[in-house]
């Protein structure tokens, strides 16, 4: 697969992301740098996490302009993947990529700490290794990761079923405590209608190796090299034996 | 403006200063030129009051590729790297304005490890609060908390350890000390030595502003008192998005395609372009002329004078080939950096700067650097009452232990640290191995199977009591952190914050701990790279505790056989290495329970914490270990309790412990602070060869007890249910300031 990672002014785990990428699962990367207007031919290209633009403004609400933006939306247009992580998230909202917005957390405060969340959706380009109702190990470490959104758009996200991540205990439950942030729903990650542009706050290139944060990033990676970059489902029905372990 | 020598003074020069300058200049100076000496000749700057002493401490060795001088040290560490890492205080600046202050501190000293061509991968801090129940207090523990996430969060240099203590001593005065460490290519280090005459002197980063004038003079290098508030403007303004930019252009200038371009480089910090102008002619036994009005500016107005002296963050002064100013401008361009030629090196000896055609400064280099002053000031032992005495006959022990060992971790210094860590961003970069909440930080070096651990260290009671007890002490601390985190200490930096030197008193404190570093780090063979000073630390009269901060470096050169303090498993046979003694002297548990911050320190033996060291990182190097910490604030009631609630995910883990009494009374087994001693935990297949690599160096050794179950128990003066035990441990920082508000 080919994978670009964009670099903005700011961005701080593009590095960190494109090692996971080429030393630990293989794969073939381009660095992307925000001034540039085109692409390239690429399978899945990463939006990572940082502080672009210092976060001056708004999280996320310059680096939507930087002129690479216009090639990632035409990118996800034609039906590439996406994906977004912490900032990168924040930029696909703010450049209406997907819906909705993250704004400061609940305790005010940034917060690094390592959360769980339970998969809600296997059936995606990007949780394709993993099962329904699994939860995942990973970190967070954010200032604005409160994911909000009108009731009606909330609902819409619930039931086209682009609620793909959520925070939970480490049994999969979904629990006041097990929010970190006080997003609505509890929601940790989202993907647009059509399930090629995916967002989400933690961190999964932060868990990629025993001795440095765990594995349980790998997944992420591995379901959208899975899907060789292809938003289209695989053929074959879902698994009957992917059930929801929580409430 | 006519200078004489009330101008001088009210720059915080004496009248003898202001005649040697013009003394060296033959005429009196300019104002700009007096503003030029009055920061170059400030405590911050010239270390006029230390240099002589420092010169006492072991800087070579080894592994030493760059020692004190140089805006960083650097240590080999094999494979063809290097680290390069620093201390730096921020301490005023952050009484008077804490986020920006403690922000600005952390940008710092970021600077000064890129400017040697390191990337960073970590930074620490030590952190010296008045008492919690001080009004100032949490609004100062919020603002400095948050200034440091802010800066290193946004940089993107996870912040992975140190410090953080309360005790009134500090309620009118508090430290920020901040750490950081970078890795770079050892035949790469990037020094900061003007040469080449005819080369352009370039400016790169953020515009000039007003902001930080005479920071390092009149707030650094002066004690404080009721008008501190009024400094707030000497206080400089933070962008790290800025600095972000700047730190990997400046790496980008520094890689392979474009090294040749740059001749040397210098971070504008305290005292701007003046300091770093003069100190990289010096250096380089050049001269510099400046025609400042080049220099970008933020605002207009400014005169020279300000320019000279403005603190604004985020600005380099570098020396390019000639020809080669276009290349720079571009890379700077390319991260949306301003980049402006604004002199040239010369052979004159001289700083000269003009402003719009007239010369405004026209003085020699040396008087502002090697020649500048240097004072042998006097010191005397203070003749107080003796703080060392205590009558143990007439201490009541408690009553009830369970409740004594929670309450000790529920105690401002005790307990968790998680509320101010968790602000920070610990996995940036992706080499994190140990993140706070262990005896020492551990970070990978990229590219290599290797790591660094990292540790800050410094008991400001013990050192009260005897300054030179106390930093042997220290020292020996931070190099059992090293050691029980599997990692060979390799060097020191520190950062001595200390009262007013023109006390005899605070002379002698401080003469004392440079004394015991020299020692210390002479016995552990860890030289000391780089380091500050922080003299006057004093408001209205009163000076803090002598706080000589530790910062040593150690070397994993296998970061998997890493050891942390925690528990591990059911079963695992607990050990504990050295001995214990009847010493509850300078301890928390006299402090925290009885109201007494006095008694005879602890006995330090540096030739067996040496053997110690060796022997516990022969056992972590063989994989013996399941875990291993030190015994230290709290004493082992309070280590045990560590081991069994500190881990960082799943369930804490019960102990059960015997330890034999050898006739102490009860607390000072469990409370006392005795040296030496350290806690490991590990299978019980390998205590046969635990037992032959401690016999070897002649050190201690008891099984004291097994991991088991949900309760500590020790004896059978404790028993609580360790869940709980975290509970309390966990949310009492949080709700210890909270109860201020």
């Amino acid at each position: 697969m080919r994978w670009g990672v964009i670099t903005f002014p700011g961005s701080n785990d593009d590095a960190q992301t494109v090692y996971v990428l080429e030393r630990l699962l293989g794969e073939s990367v381009v660095r992307l740098w925000h001034k540039q207007t085109a692409l390239g031919p690429l399978d899945c290209v990463v939006l990572p996490g940082g502080f672009s633009y210092g976060d001056y403004l708004r999280c996320g609400a310059m680096a939507r302009f930087s002129p690479i933006m216009r090639a990632v939306e035409e990118f996800a247009a034609s039906g590439g993947l996406v994906l977004g992580i912490c900032n990168g998230f924040q930029i696909l909202c703010e450049a209406g990529l997907l819906p909705g917005a993250l704004i400061r957390n609940r305790g005010l405060s940034f917060l690094c700490t390592r959360v769980h969340v339970r998969v809600e959706e296997a059936e995606t380009a990007f949780t394709d290794r993993c099962q329904r109702g699994d939860v995942l190990d990973l970190p967070v470490k954010h200032g604005e990761g409160c994911y909000v959104a009108d009731e009606a758009t909330l609902r819409a996200l619930e039931a086209g079923r682009q609620v793909v991540l959520r925070y939970a205990d480490a049994d999969g439950r979904v629990t006041p405590e097990s929010n970190p942030n006080g997003s609505l729903g509890a929601i940790a990650g989202i993907r647009n209608a059509r399930g090629n542009v995916f967002g989400m706050m933690p961190h999964p290139e932060h868990a990629c190796e025993w001795l440095v944060g765990g594995e349980d990033g790998r997944k992420i990676f591995l379901s959208i090299m899975a899907r060789g970059g292809s938003a289209v489902d695989a053929a074959g029905a879902p698994s009957s034996s992917k059930v929801l372990s929580g409430p | 403006m006519q200078v004489t020598v009330d101008t001088a003074l009210a720059h915080g020069l004496t009248a003898e200063e202001y005649a040697r300058i013009e003394q060296a200049l033959g005429r009196p100076p300019t104002i700009e030129e007096l503003g030029v000496f009055s920061v170059m000749w400030s405590e911050h700057c010239s270390y006029k009051s230390s240099r002589l002493h420092l010169r006492l401490l072991p800087s070579s060795g080894p592994r030493v590729l760059q020692g004190p001088g140089e805006n960083a040290g650097a240590l080999d560490v094999g494979d063809g790297l290097a680290v390069v890492f620093k201390i730096e205080s921020h301490n005023h600046p952050s009484f008077v304005e804490p986020f920006q202050g403690a922000a600005t501190g952390v940008g710092g000293i970021l600077r000064d490890i890129f400017t040697m061509g390191a990337r960073p991968i970590a930074s620490l801090n030590s952190l010296r609060f008045g008492s919690v129940d001080h009004p100032r207090t949490d609004y100062l523990v919020r603002g400095v908390v948050g200034g440091i996430g802010h800066y290193g969060n946004c940089i993107g240099v996870p912040t992975v350890g140190g410090e953080v203590y309360f005790d009134a001593g500090y309620d009118d005065n508090i430290l920020v000390n901040a750490f950081t460490l970078g890795v770079v290519r050892a035949d790469e280090i990037v020094r900061a030595a003007a040469t080449g005459v005819g080369n352009p002197v370039m400016y790169v980063g953020s515009r000039t502003g007003r902001d930080g004038i005479h920071g390092a003079s009149l707030l650094a290098s002066a004690e404080f008192g009721a008008e501190s508030e009024s400094k707030r403007p000497t206080v400089q303004v933070g962008d790290p998005f800025t600095e972000k930019l700047l730190l990997e252009a400046c790496l980008e200038l520094m890689s392979p395609a474009f090294r040749h371009h740059l001749v040397a480089i210098q971070d504008m910090g305290a005292a701007g372009l003046t300091s770093s102008s003069t100190e990289m002619a010096g250096r380089g036994g050049a001269g510099i002329d400046l025609d400042l009005s080049r220099v970008p500016l933020r605002e207009r107005g400014m005169t020279p004078y300000e320019l000279l002296l403005s603190e604004s963050q985020e600005r380099m002064l570098l020396v390019v080939r000639q020809g080669s100013e276009e290349t720079v401008r571009e890379l700077f361009a390319k991260w949306d950096l301003d980049a402006a030629v604004i002199g040239t090196v010369s052979d004159t000896g001289r700083l000269r700067a003009r402003w719009d055609g007239t010369l405004v400064v026209d003085v020699p280099i040396e008087p502002l650097t090697s020649g500048a002053p240097c004072y042998d000031r006097p010191a005397s032992e203070p003749a107080e009452e003796d703080g060392q005495r205590i009558d143990l006959g007439r201490l009541p022990e408690p009553v009830d232990y369970n409740e004594a060992l929670a309450t000790l971790l529920e105690s401002p210094n005790l307990a968790s640290r998680e509320w101010v860590y968790r602000q920070y961003d610990t996995y940036v970069g992706g080499g994190t191995i140990v993140r706070p909440g262990s005896d020492a930080a551990v970070v990978r070096i990229p590219g290599t199977q290797k790591a660094v651990a990292m540790t800050l260290d410094c008991n400001s009671r013990h050192c009260l009591l005897d300054p030179y007890v106390g930093t042997v002490s220290a020292v020996a601390e931070a190099a059992r952190n090293l050691a029980v985190s599997g990692a060979e200490p390799i060097g020191v930096t520190n950062c001595l914050n200390f009262g007013n030197p023109e006390k005899p008193e605070v002379m002698w404190q401080f003469q004392q701990t440079i004394a015991a570093l020299r020692d210390a780090c002479v016995a552990f063979g860890t030289p000391v790279v780089s380091g500050n000073v922080s003299f006057y630390n004093d408001t209205e009269g009163r000076s803090i505790p002598p706080t000589p901060v530790i910062g040593m470096v150690g070397l994993l050169d296998d970061a998997s056989l890493h050891v942390t303090q925690w528990f591990k498993g059911e079963g695992d046979a607990i050990v504990l290495l050295g001995r214990n003694r009847e010493e509850l002297g300078g301890s928390e548990y006299l402090a925290v329970l009885h109201g007494q911050a006095r008694g005879a320190l602890p006995w330090i033996d540096l030739d067996l914490e040496r053997r110690l060291i060796r022997a516990v990182l022969t056992a972590a190097r063989e994989g013996l270990l399941r875990s291993a910490h030190d015994v230290d604030e709290g004493g082992l009631a309070v280590a045990l309790a560590e081991c069994c609630i500190t881990a960082e995910t799943g369930a804490a883990l019960g102990a059960r412990v015997e330890l034999e009494s050898v006739g102490l009374r009860p607390d000072a087994l469990l409370f006392g602070e005795s040296h030496g001693r350290i806690v490991l935990s590990l299978r019980r297949r390998h205590l046969t060869r635990l037992r032959e690599i401690v016999r070897r160096e002649e050190i201690p050794l008891a099984v004291i007890g097994e991991v088991r179950g949900q309760r500590l128990e020790i004896n059978d003066i404790v028993d609580l249910d360790v869940t709980s035990l975290r509970a309390r441990w966990r949310g009492a920082l949080e709700r210890a300031l909270a109860g201020r508000r």
